[in-house]
């Protein structure tokens, strides 16, 4: 169980263990072995509980774990969860300064004791300085338990203490308290433990809302707005702590940006509309409950055709949900977002990675296709960090701008008229406010005709709304195409997904295959669907809708777009707030086959 | 505004702005508005003052959520861009294409409907955020595109056409601009096109948002005896406070010599407010002062009219952003984009 196990953190929110966490986990990362950790939290700044799994896996797996090795239980409100979570075999390691309750015990289990609160009561002054520093003595054990390299986390500490001579030598001291408790009491390491490897080299730890913030700051996104939400808001701060370091004109240390914090989300949509149209790259982050009150200024956006990238961070619904759990539960209300006809081009990224490169995507493809661009991510992507390749640009990179008329093509034109077009695929040319006095028209939301002039006339409403359907038909050719796991030859199941849930369906793809199940997969990666989702939907016999909402989302849209009846597709739902675990879809898949053998 | 097609010619003896545009290129499409209605005299009212400006139709955005009111930007200055958004919320697409381009000329125009209940919160918004730009609340205390339905800025005891008394206070939007620490806060009369005319002048100079309530009748729904929001009402009832002159840069008119009676402020851009014959106590350049003169004229039944606040010292949405002083628009991608090896370095420190 070298480099192949996983690892969970029981603590208090609110209590520092965030960061000695995050410590624990890119010390792993460091010694080059592939890791990934997800954040259990609640939605409280302060004392409820909260959770950190860590995943170690050689062979490059960063899905959910399905199974817990190790348990450190520091937080006696949940023991009881926490000691029947440990896998049999397993190993339990808690703060004995308080003895574990006997009822608790289980023989199938290891229970290892350490005094951290004890220890630290001792060596350090001050409450709060004796609960941080309880962090890093838990810490400290776990370097001695499964043998994380001494040097590499003492690195660490030094980097980030590097200005504050104190908490650099209490930090060692508490790292040491701990280390050196479990050494002189257990046998160390454990059997599950980690040895150096070579596999992350050219990969980063990184969050998918910094990626994407990242993104819209290499895209040259000017103009942010937002209101505070879980778990979109880090991705305007990130954006907002990036453009401070980026985007201050060097002679006149003014800002090339403007960021407005709006006083909700009807105005968030609003600032993105009303910049768009200016023309500036502008785009505003929120989740579920903000994206419902955007939908009427997105129908606007829409039917005017002014471009905008709208962020949605799913997380669970209806209504207020679970605010730090995760779901894909806004695939439908963002497919056809508003009154009236409407239908958005939406990217789903899977990963940190894509969220940046989408990100730049998403801004080409609204000033191309002149409508709103979705980016759906979700909090699993958004808010933990995940092992990906390091980010890369190519700086011959220059923005899409579209169909925009300058002052020189306006002055050759006899005639500017908005919504005609001229090219037959259903995208008219744009002008922007201020360049030219040819350039000059009216956005209205209500009935216009291709000069823009209102209208109440049913050919004329016509003629407009059917070159939007045309515009979205275009734009299926554009949009990035589904990404495909085939295995070559007649396979007759087919798995479809989408999003963050990728990784698990990598993992279970290959669990599956070792189990004489072999599937083709594919991860659609926009909206709307091409004929690519549609001929992989009809040449596979049996197929697998995995997603991760209770109502198969996913499927209902696959069904009305591409016309395949929906009892043709098997749905496969996870939708408890959790990431998606490879155990899952293994089990689900491998049991509704067997039914049907049967 | 234009109640009749007239034919595209230019009679010679037009007079022309600086710009050599005459006032029939600052009108709009042919009004729909019912006849009569105030709204089309504070669309004249904007003809004026534009063309007398010499400010380039292009150059202008004019923004509105949705209402009469808010159509009337399609009444004036055919060649300027105009944008009808949704109800109530135009105040945050102004602020997103302020943001944008900081450089257009931003007018907004919306109804006590769309301005005091829908949008009520976008506009204390957009009055905290002090956009640059001019919003002209064309307040007749009804809904009028929806048939006459009392509106929050209708007053207690006013009555509507069917006879129904309004029982719940309302909204001014004076005082509640006042009291937001709005910049620049006017009150004006549809019905009175020569003192609006200058004070639709100062709003487009005045750096920051300026916000003009225009008393405006609707004449199909709130034009009867027993509304306060009638043509008569509000003639009989309206007192001009501080009647003002607006003295843009380029025409400098010593204000020194006329000084007398007159308060004058140098605007951020140097042109000059003249207020006449201000009431001895009143000084338009006093927050409180001015909320207390509003409210106490208030309580005799008077409306009060006139540039009543102004305040050219405050920082606009940009300064507080404190955003380069080119529009975000024209900044070349080059400056936006960090690059590669910036990403490369950034890239090590998520190692
Ligand atoms: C979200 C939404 N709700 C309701 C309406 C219907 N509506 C259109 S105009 C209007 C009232 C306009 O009143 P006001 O702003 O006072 O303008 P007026 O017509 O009186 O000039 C309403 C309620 C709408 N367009 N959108
Ligand atoms: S209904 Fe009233 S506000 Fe609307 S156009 Fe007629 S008079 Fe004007």
């Amino acid at each position: 169980m070298v480099n192949d196990f996983a690892f969970k953190i029981a603590t208090v929110n609110g209590t520092g263990s965030a960061s000695a966490n995050g410590l624990l986990m890119q010390s792993i990362y460091r010694m080059g072995i592939p890791v990934s950790g997800k954040n259990v939290f609640p939605s409280n700044i302060q004392g409820l509980p909260t959770w950190y799994e860590i995943r170690v896996s050689k062979k490059g797996y960063t899905s959910r774990p399905a199974h817990i090795d190790l348990v450190v239980a520091l937080n006696p409100a949940t023991y009881a969860k926490d000691v029947s979570a440990v896998k049999r075999g397993g190993w339990l390691l808690y703060d004995s300064s308080w003895p574990l309750d006997a009822a608790l015990a289980r023989d199938d289990i290891q229970i290892l004791g350490v005094p951290f609160g004890q220890l630290c009561v001792a060596a350090f002054a001050g409450d709060r300085e004796r609960t941080l520093m309880r962090n890093i003595a838990y810490t400290g054990a776990l370097v001695a338990l499964l043998d994380i390299d001494m040097d590499v986390i003492g690195e660490m500490i030094r980097e980030q203490f590097a200005k504050k001579r104190s908490l650099l030598d209490s930090n060692f001291r508490a790292l040491h308290l701990g280390y050196d408790y479990t050494k002189k009491h257990y046998a160390c390491p454990l059997p599950i433990r980690l040895e150096r490897m070579n596999a992350t080299r050219d990969q980063v730890l990184l969050d998918g809302n910094t990626a994407a913030a990242l993104g819209c700051l290499y895209a040259g996104a000017t103009v942010g707005a937002w209101y505070p939400i879980t778990p979109a808001t880090s991705l305007m701060e990130a954006f907002s702590g990036f453009c401070k370091r980026y985007r201050v004109d060097p002679e006149t240390k003014r800002n090339n940006f403007c960021i407005l914090q709006a006083e909700d989300e009807l105005a968030a949509a609003g600032i993105t509309i009303g910049a768009g149209w200016a023309g500036a790259r502008a785009f505003t982050s929120t989740a579920g409950p903000g994206i419902s009150l955007m939908s009427e200024f997105i129908g606007l956006a829409y039917y005017t055709e002014i471009p905008g990238v709208f962020f949605d961070i799913q997380r669970t619904g209806p209504s207020t949900g679970m605010p730090t759990r995760t779901q894909q539960a806004d695939l439908l209300s963002i497919a056809y977002l508003s009154h009236g006809d409407t239908k958005h081009i939406a990217l789903f990224p899977s990963s940190p990675a894509e969220c940046f490169s989408m990100s730049v995507t998403a801004f080409d493809l609204t000033e191309r296709f002149q409508t709103p661009v979705f980016v759906v991510s979700d909090l699993d992507i958004g808010m933990n960090d995940w092992m990906v390749p390091r980010l890369t640009w190519d700086d011959s990179y220059r923005p899409d701008r579209g169909k925009v008329l300058g002052a020189d093509d306006l002055e050759r034109v006899k005639r500017f008229s908005r919504y005609l077009d001229v090219d037959g695929d259903g995208i008219a040319a744009r002008s922007l406010p201020g360049v030219h006095p040819k350039g000059a028209y009216f956005v209205r939301g209500s009935g216009h005709d291709k000069h823009a002039a209102y209208t109440e006339d049913a050919d004329e409403y016509r003629e407009v709304v059917d070159r939007l359907a045309k515009k979205l038909k275009t734009a299926e050719g554009a949009v990035p195409e589904p990404e495909m796991h085939r295995n070559g030859g007649k396979i007759s199941v087919g798995i479809v997904a989408l999003g963050g849930t990728h990784a698990a369906l990598l993992e279970a793809r290959d669990a599956l295959a070792a189990n004489g199940i072999e599937v083709d997969y594919m991860r659609i990666k926009a909206f709307p669907f091409g004929t690519v989702v549609r001929e992989f939907l009809e040449t596979h016999e049996t197929i697998f809708v995995v997603e991760q909402n209770r109502d198969a989302q996913l499927r209902s849209l696959l069904a009305i777009e591409t016309g395949l009846a929906r009892d043709r597709m098997t749905p496969v739902l996870d939708y408890g707030g959790m990431p998606l675990t490879a155990d899952f879809v293994t089990s689900e898949v491998t049991r509704h086959l067997e039914a049907r053998v049967a | 505004m234009t109640s009749i097609q007239k034919p595209p010619v230019r009679h010679p003896s037009l007079q022309i702005n600086a710009l050599g545009l005459t006032k029939r290129d600052y009108e709009g499409a042919m009004s729909t508005l019912c006849a009569g209605c105030g709204h089309d005299s504070v669309t004249a009212a904007m003809v004026q003052a534009f063309f007398e400006l010499d400010i380039p139709p292009h150059r202008a955005a004019k923004m509105s959520g949705i209402g009469c009111s808010s159509k009337t930007t399609a009444y004036f200055m055919r060649q300027s861009h105009g944008f009808n958004s949704v109800h109530g919320r135009m105040p945050s697409v102004a602020s997103g294409a302020n943001a944008a381009n900081r450089d257009l000329i931003y007018i907004g125009v919306s109804g006590d409907g769309d301005s005091l209940s829908i949008g009520l919160g976008q506009l204390c918004h957009a009055i905290r955020r002090n956009v640059d730009m001019l919003y002209v609340l064309e307040n007749n205390g009804v809904y009028g595109l929806t048939k006459g339905q009392f509106s929050a800025s209708a007053d207690v005891g006013s009555k509507s056409k069917r006879g129904e008394s309004n029982v719940q206070r309302p909204i001014d939007p004076v005082l509640l601009a006042l009291s937001l620490g709005a910049t620049f806060v006017a009150r004006g009369f549809s019905g009175d096109k020569t003192r609006l005319v200058p004070m639709l002048k100062a709003g487009l100079r005045h750096k920051g948002f300026a916000l003009i309530d225009v008393i405006s009748p609707c004449v199909s729904f709130n034009d009867h005896e027993g509304s306060t929001k009638s043509y008569r009402f509000t003639r009989e009832n309206y007192h001009e406070l501080a009647p003002v002159d607006f003295v843009p840069l380029q025409r400098e008119i010593t204000a020194e010599t006329e000084q007398g009676a007159s308060v004058s402020v140098t605007m951020h851009d140097g042109s000059i407010l003249r207020f006449r014959e201000v009431a001895s106590e009143y000084d338009p350049t006093d927050r409180d002062a001015a909320y207390a003169h509003v409210r106490a004229r208030q309580d005799r039944g008077e409306i009060v009219t006139g540039l009543l606040y102004i305040d050219e010292r405050s920082a606009d949405m940009h300064e507080t952003a404190h955003t380069v002083e080119r529009p975000l628009v024209d900044v070349p991608f080059e400056a936006l984009c960090p690059g590669k090896a910036e990403l490369e370095k950034l890239m090590d420190e998520y190692r």
